[in-house]
């Protein structure tokens, strides 16, 4: 996707992802790592019956597909970044061109085109197996909160508690 | 009234609820849980799309539902601004269908916590109606 000289990788989606998706949102949807790039991130929703948008049909509503976007958003971030900030979401759009097919799993590609100060630039697509047959395409813009440090190191202690909670459950 | 205002399987695993009809239209309301959780203790920008979302079909199937009409619904897009950070707190939604043509509904939705002047968030959603 870019051709630039790639930051030093302090950030590394794979290795981080089984934590961040461990809860909360991502974790409730059930996401997981799927690849990623110097500036770019994809992500996998698995199918699941619970994120049915209608009750006759079979069809992934839309709502998960713009949680998707929105996670594989900020893990792009983060990526060109190198390192792992807190990000708000300022605006997102996404445009639906199909319904997924039914009972697949849908992934979401996201990159980071373009970081300033307090921005961060993101387009993205959603897919459910063929890359070039998008189901969705998304743009999106988030606020970089690196200003606050006591955020920061909120987030870095609820990570840190996650995981221990998480290992304490594996070895239960 | 009951099937006009029931929502999908995604809503309610959610956690979405009905809070109260007004003016024909639902208002939806989520209470905080890990579930829409995204950095620790604010939701998740995907899970404010999720309520906007679903408050949109809900005063979209509300409105077919009393006029008479059956459509199957398809979303053309939605696009979102978040206006201030989700606290852990209750919220709710509640959409206004701007236009409703044949085929296509153009729907603003606004989601609110504790003072409902003070939107959290915002949406314009098109929805086709086939």
């Amino acid at each position: 996707m870019s051709n630039d000289t790639p930051p030093i990788q302090t950030f590394d989606p794979m290795k981080v992802s089984k934590m961040f998706m461990a809860r909360a949102h991502p974790g409730w949807l059930g996401l997981e790592y799927s690849a990623h790039g110097n500036n770019w991130v994809e992500l996998k929703l698995p199918w699941n019956e619970k994120l049915l948008g209608e009750p006759d049909r079979p069809v992934l509503a839309s709502g998960p597909i713009v949680s998707l976007l929105d996670m594989a958003s900020g893990m792009s971030i983060w990526c060109a970044r190198g390192t792992f900030m807190p990000v708000a979401t300022l605006d997102l759009r996404v445009d639906y061109q199909r319904p997924a097919k039914e009972c697949s799993a849908v992934w979401g590609r996201v990159e980071c085109y373009r970081m300033t100060k307090s921005a961060a630039f993101v387009r993205g697509t959603a897919h459910d197996g063929d890359p070039e047959d998008t189901v969705a395409t998304m743009a999106g813009v988030f606020m970089t909160l690196s200003a606050d440090p006591k955020a920061v190191g909120r987030q870095i202690k609820a990570q840190a508690e996650a995981q221990a909670k998480a290992k304490e459950t594996g070895n239960g | 009234m009951a099937e006009a205002h029931s929502l999908p399987a995604y809503a309610q695993a959610l956690g979405i609820s009905v809070h109260e009809i007004e003016d024909g239209a639902p208002i939806l309301t989520v209470d905080f849980s890990a579930d829409v959780e995204g950095r620790p203790q604010h939701y998740h920008g995907g899970a404010i799309a999720g309520l906007l979302e679903n408050a949109a079909y809900a005063a979209l199937r509300a409105q077919l539902v009393s006029d008479g009409r059956e459509a199957k619904l398809k979303p053309v897009n939605i696009t979102v601004q978040y206006l201030s950070a989700g606290k852990p707190q209750t919220s709710f939604a509640k959409a206004r269908i701007t236009r409703m043509g044949r085929r296509n509904a153009n729907i603003s939705v606004e989601a609110w916590q504790a003072e409902r002047s003070k939107p959290i968030a915002s949406a314009i959603m098109n929805i086709l109606m086939a």
